[in-house]
């Protein structure tokens, strides 16, 4: 008994020795901020799990403007951080100048492809979680107007926002969508009174369900929607809690799994550099269903969207991606 | 019809936006007319925003929240007066060095109390100043025309709203028509001769910060407590500037400065508004043009049709009452 106590504990030591020589995690968040209840925060869940599921520790740090992010890549990586996981498309070209002089670091990098041998860089396929959330609000919609507010109007954006088109279309081919984007500077992703305004636009002009994908710009959109009584669809974590009644859904965007994942596969030693996409199939992707929204979330929009989930995964209807393929097919 | 309702949504919009800037406007118009320089319009909103929020978030309570939000505000305008006032100190720089004490301050004191990145945590519906419903405005919604006007662009706004259209009256009134206003004109165009005239110059513009900071404490409690429901870092995002211009816009009056101060909401809302929307014979705009529309505009107006401001003659120059 004492021995197998022993040879547990010395397991147990060893390991944890092991694993803090062997992984140092480093995360760099996006502009919208480590807490922003949805994508940075998301990647800082997964990150927090993995540390506590491993006593591991992690270095985080959150850049206020743009000219930090080499800065901040270099930082981590001359501090034997490894690997470093670099949190939105905007670090795309500092990771590109960064990576190659750190041949030994493993870089990640979510939401742009970034190609060098020591870089992984994390897809995900919004345009199907975005068909399906379109999916939903269309048929939540009694009057036939739904409304999307982007954050900073770019192509990834506009891939959510296309697949919630097509997705809306789909359900109900003669809903009207509006759509609007923030702005063309990091400041869209942060920037609620105006992300609330655009809402407000959008309810005025018949609106009753609004998707955003905006960063902190979006806790705005959400406001507006529960303060003029109408829907809201949350995006990357699960914002159903934020306004329970007022909560259609949420797109998720598992950036919590793929964060853990990074970090674990380091640590398993089976960390690959190359492009790895996530959508609906690997559960990268999803809709969210929980005790805030199950009320409003009827049958009917539940077999839809299971069936949509269905099809997509078995190859059967292939959502359009605004990025490679570019132009929106609707309007 | 259609055309009429989106002119009053737009109008609508145009009041939610420019509450601020009008609330800022006064508050630097009360500083400068006294002979003091404010920079710091964009830091005492901000600062007020947050101890609003936090405050609210707190007790639950907006009046809490409104009251702490103008406790920061004058403080921090004291402040400004004693650097610049009692000590003779550069008024831009105490302004500037104002603006980034509260832009780190509250940022920091957001991390340390709330934990959630420098954000106050989202204020339930109590908490808040929520939009105000006239007697009557459901029943008269659709009558065309009067319940557009009626039920859309004059009901529905919340209290400071109405609190910053009713401020620019009183505080012309308080300006041309008192006696606090003709000295505190003087202390800005010719402390000499107010001294002369046995006024305390000093004293009288303290009193003139006063007022600057309740105004911009309801400026900034607006942000936090009615626009939006808590405390972003940064949230003021350049409202204290823009009123700023505003005031100077209007020729350091309270009414054109209101008017500036709604043209500029104007532009912001059409800017909401155009976004995305198809303009005959052009097809749809591109947002870049649309957002840089109110600048180019203001740009244009400044350049062809203001004409030439005059500053108040004292405006920046310490009081000194001998050499």
């Amino acid at each position: 008994m004492k021995g197998l106590l022993v040879a547990a504990l010395a397991a147990l030591l060893s390991s944890g020795a092991v694993a803090a020589a062997e992984v140092r995690p480093g995360v760099v968040y996006d502009l919208g901020g480590k807490f922003d209840k949805s994508f940075n925060e998301g990647v800082y869940n997964g990150a927090a799990q993995f540390s506590a599921d491993h006593g591991v520790e992690f270095r985080e740090f959150e850049v206020q403007n743009d000219s930090q992010r080499v800065q901040a890549l270099r930082n981590f990586a001359r501090r034997g951080q490894d690997p470093i996981l670099a949190v939105g498309f905007q670090y795309a070209s500092a990771l590109e100048k960064v990576a190659p002089d750190f041949p030994e670091t493993r870089f990640a990098i979510i939401d742009a492809v970034v190609d060098q041998p020591n870089v992984q860089s994390i897809l995900f396929r919004e345009h199907e979680g975005s068909f399906v959330v379109g999916i939903i609000a269309a048929m939540a919609s009694e009057g036939g107007s739904i409304g999307f507010v982007g954050g900073m109007d770019v192509p990834l954006i506009r891939r959510f926002a296309c697949g919630y088109l097509l997705g809306a279309r789909h359900a109900n081919p003669d809903i009207r969508v509006f759509q609007n984007m923030t702005g063309t500077t990091g400041a869209a992703w942060n920037d609620p009174v105006r992300g609330a305004e655009l809402a407000k636009s959008q309810f005025d002009r018949g609106a009753e369900v609004v998707f955003q994908a905006a960063g902190s710009t979006g806790l705005g959109v959400l406001q507006a929607a529960a303060d003029a009584g109408r829907l809201g669809i949350g995006v990357d974590s699960n914002q159903n809690h934020l306004h329970p009644g007022n909560m259609l859904t949420s797109m998720l965007k598992r950036v919590d799994v793929a964060a853990y994942e990074v970090f674990d596969s380091a640590l398993r030693g089976e960390w690959e550099p190359g492009v790895r996409a996530l959508g609906l199939e690997e559960n990268g992707i999803g809709w969210a269903l929980d005790e805030h929204n199950e009320a409003l979330i009827t049958p009917e929009m539940k077999a839809a969207a299971d069936e949509a989930v269905r099809m997509i995964v078995a190859g059967e209807l292939e959502v359009h991606d605004y990025v490679t393929e570019g132009e929106c097919p609707a309007k | 019809m259609e055309s009429l309702t989106l002119l009053v949504l737009v109008l609508d919009s145009t009041l939610r936006l420019s509450a601020p800037l009008i609330l800022a406007a006064l508050a630097g118009l009360f500083s400068e007319r006294a002979g003091i320089i404010d920079i710091g319009l964009e830091g005492k909103m901000l600062g007020a925003a947050f101890a609003a929020a936090a405050t609210a978030a707190l007790t639950g309570s907006p009046w809490a929240g409104l009251a702490a939000g103008i406790a920061a505000s004058v403080l921090l305008a004291l402040v400004h007066g004693y650097a610049c006032i009692t000590h003779r100190g550069n008024q831009v720089v105490s302004g500037v060095a104002l603006n980034i004490l509260v832009s780190g301050l509250s940022a920091v004191l957001g991390v340390a109390w709330f934990a959630e990145g420098g954000r106050t945590p989202q204020l339930p519906g109590e908490a808040r100043f929520l939009p105000l419903e006239w007697p009557g405005a459901d029943a008269l919604r659709d009558v065309p025309g009067l319940g557009a006007l009626y039920g859309e662009l004059l009901s529905g706004h919340n209290l400071i709203v109405y609190i910053a259209f009713l401020a620019v009256p009183a505080a012309a009134f308080v300006l041309y028509r008192t006696r606090f206003g003709l000295r505190l004109r003087a202390a800005g165009e010719n402390p000499e001769s107010a001294d002369t005239a046995g006024i305390a110059v000093s004293g009288l513009r303290y009193r003139a910060l006063l007022c600057t900071g309740v105004a911009c404490g309801l400026a900034g409690t607006y942000l936090s407590l009615a626009q939006s429901a808590g405390f972003i870092r940064d949230m003021s995002a350049g409202k204290g500037f823009i009123a700023l211009a505003a005031l100077i816009f209007g020729k350091w009056k309270p009414v054109p400065a209101m008017f500036a101060c709604l043209l500029f909401g104007f532009l912001e809302a059409v800017a909401i508004r155009l976004q995305g929307a198809e303009v005959p014979g052009v097809g749809e705009v591109p947002v870049q043009f649309v957002q840089a529309l109110p600048y180019v505009l203001t740009v244009v107006l400044l350049a062809g049709f203001i004409g030439r401001a005059i500053p108040p003659r004292a405006l920046g120059v310490p009081y000194v009452k001998e050499r």
